[in-house]
């Protein structure tokens, strides 16, 4: 398999008046083609950040500072403006986290189309447009007629399906979806997350899953990449990962997941909250929290270890 | 549509209430002032028995509730009555003065909109750099200038300094206003009569008028555009804009717009009053023949009609205008009803 994506190293910060957020700092990450790679962390791990990265949406002052984001061998940090804007939409859609919000209140569902095929496809006409949107609309399970229609009078799942089909219109092979189905009920959520996983095999679309539900990973996802602190510390496939997580973090975000038959009498909670990312840790990140921290711990950050087909970065694995 | 229909009908039966509050104001207020017509006609040395058969003629000498009564009842019959200072219907002086104070205005608010609202956006645009921070300084300082003082500038720079602008007046003495006016509205009466020479002239005399009014008004809405778009280009629909490939300017000039003017439209209804107010203020500086001179004019003379009359017309005028935006206001956001 050829790899879609390819992050290396990648480094981004904030500079503020108190100091520099260092919010991804080292994240290595792959994508192989046709995958579903999911993306799990705390909130303010820099997991969206990391996502808006790849399509240099960042918002000042943060900037990517080092690293390099290779899609299919082309470095995206070093591209100018007109590639970037042709990459965006055209060759990789991102969806977000609030569909209610995600798409202008002012125009209808029609116009969103039409301006998204006029922003890559300059001499498409109107008709061709719309041919193409009712289309879309029609293999994301929503009757064209809706079309016309602007957002306001859509539920909240079929505004996340407008995005996607928005997103997909233009036949990109890469889709980072940020957080998708966190503003959406259960239900919507399993419906959406299978749509995906059907959309993914029709339009041999790799995945990039961003979210902190590991319970929609763990239906999706190809491989995981556990994220803490601005960078990755372990990597491995989705069954493994939940089987045998190797890094403590790892095992301490899967322990923290409520069961539901309640045969647990209390939810094992991890100790500590996120340090402080202006001024993180010494050696490794986790080691304040980390219930198996050694001396070296907080002198040295640890390589990246491939144990038991999983990429770590601890050093009980070295 | 139905009840698109309904909501103007209610509007326009709010207006009677709001006119006749505002009028029974302003006939208590005139009356109480010190002067009358009588005495500003005739003047301060005319004899007691000249003025009193004067104000006798006039039904002043009858007590105050009957006059207001009679007045209502008069207003209530579409009658503005006769002026009571010149041999002049109240309808008929306003009819001609109209024309000149709706194209200053309606010329004004372009001016107010296109300047304001491009200032705001493009300030919002840049935020923080040194583009946004005298655009901001701009805002405030013309905010604060008073209009006439704003005209008197522009007078003295481009009319007197540059010598490039007539400073009074609605067209040129080499213009003969009779060989095209019909309505007078004078920018559409020359284009109609084909006179271009003349058109050319009306709207020269219109570039210094119209820049004071608008571009006092302006401050405020380049501080509330600035304001509304720094705000929608927060907004999530923006950030997936831009995931899609729309470029800067479509989302800024497009998007962001577009959103940001449902509260600078409702702003402007509010606005209409204070451009009225400003009217006045720049028709006198120069010497436009409009409805704010008449005002003026009729407010040193007592002229109790003619002042009612135009207030009334004022009051209307500001009624109609924030009925219009309101309408305008559903056909920009789809997810407003009526």
């Amino acid at each position: 398999m050829a790899r879609i994506l390819h992050i290396e190293d990648l480094r981004v910060h904030f500079p503020i008046n108190i100091g520099t957020v260092r919010a991804v700092e080292g994240a290595n990450l792959t994508i192989e083609e046709g995958e579903v790679m999911g993306l799990v962390g705390e909130s303010g791990c820099g997991k969206s950040t990391l996502g808006l990265s790849i399509l240099r949406l960042l918002r000042p002052p943060g900037r990517i500072v080092e690293g390099k984001i290779l899609y299919h061998g082309e470095d995206i940090v070093r591209m100018g403006a007109k590639e970037i804007l042709a990459l965006r939409g055209g060759r990789i859609a991102m969806i977000f986290q609030d569909p209610l919000t995600s798409l202008n209140p002012l125009f209808s569902i029609k116009e969103h189309f039409i301006e998204t095929l006029r922003t890559h496809e300059k001499r498409i006409e109107t008709k061709e447009a719309l041919a193409r949107a009712e289309r879309m609309l029609s293999s994301l399970g929503i009757s064209p007629e809706r079309l016309h229609e602007y957002p306001h009078q859509m539920s909240g799942g079929m505004r996340q399906r407008i995005m996607i089909g928005l997103g997909l219109i233009l036949n990109p092979d890469l889709l980072i979806a940020d957080e998708p189905t966190t503003a959406l009920d259960v239900i919507v959520e399993a419906q959406f997350l299978d749509l995906l996983d059907d959309l993914r095999k029709r339009f041999n679309l790799s995945i990039m899953l961003i979210t902190h539900n590991l319970g929609n990973v763990a239906q999706l996802a190809d491989r995981i990449s556990v994220m803490y602190c601005g960078t990755i510390v372990e990597v491995g496939p989705a069954q493994t990962i939940f089987d045998e997580p190797l890094h403590p973090y790892t095992q301490g975000l899967l322990a923290s997941i409520p069961n539901i038959k309640l045969d647990e009498p209390e939810l094992k909670l991890m100790r500590g909250s996120l340090p402080d990312l202006v001024s993180p840790p010494s050696g490794c990140v986790f080691h304040p929290r980390c219930p198996r921290a050694m001396d070296v711990c907080s002198e040295e950050w640890p390589k990246t270890a491939a144990v038991n087909g999983h990429q770590v970065n601890c050093w009980l694995y070295r | 549509m139905k009840n698109l229909v309904r909501y103007i009908v209610t509007r326009t039966l709010l207006t009677i209430p709001m006119v006749l509050i505002l009028l029974s104001i302003v006939f208590v207020v005139l009356r109480v002032m010190p002067g009358d017509p009588v005495s500003s006609m005739l003047g301060g040395h005319a004899p007691e028995r000249v003025i009193e058969q004067k104000k006798e003629e006039l039904g002043l000498n009858r007590p105050l509730a009957v006059q207001y009564v009679d007045y209502l009842w008069q207003v209530a019959r579409l009658d503005l009555g006769d002026s009571m200072v010149f041999q002049q219907g109240v309808t008929d002086a306003i009819i001609e003065k109209m024309p000149a104070t709706i194209e200053l205005t309606f010329f004004a608010m372009i001016i107010t909109l296109v300047v304001g609202v491009f200032l705001g956006a493009y300030a919002a645009d840049h935020r923080r750099e040194f583009r946004d921070s005298m655009i901001r300084l701009y805002g405030i300082v013309i905010y604060c200038i008073p209009v006439y003082w704003l005209g008197l500038m522009l007078q003295l720079i481009f009319g007197i300094w540059l010598d490039i602008f007539p400073i009074a007046g609605r067209t040129g003495s080499r213009i003969l206003s009779s060989t095209f006016e019909q309505s007078g509205f004078y920018v559409i009466d020359t284009l109609r009569a084909g006179n271009y020479a003349a058109f050319g002239d009306v709207m020269h005399h219109l570039v210094l008028p119209a820049f004071t009014l608008g571009l006092t008004l302006s401050g405020i809405f380049v501080r509330l555009t600035r304001a509304n778009m720094l705000d929608v280009l927060k907004a999530d629909y923006i950030v997936a804009a831009e995931a899609r490939g729309i470029t800067h300017t479509k989302i800024v000039y497009r998007h962001a717009l577009k959103n940001a003017m449902i509260p600078i439209l409702t702003m402007m209804g509010l606005q209409v009053a204070l451009l009225m107010a400003g009217a006045i203020l720049t028709e006198t500086t120069f010497s436009w023949p409009g409805m704010g001179r008449l005002l003026l004019e009729r407010i040193y003379l007592r002229d109790y009609p003619t002042i009612q009359g135009v207030i009334i017309v004022y009051a209307l005028f500001v009624a109609m205008v924030s009925l219009v935006v309101d309408i305008i206001y559903a056909m920009v956001d789809p997810r407003i009803r009526y």
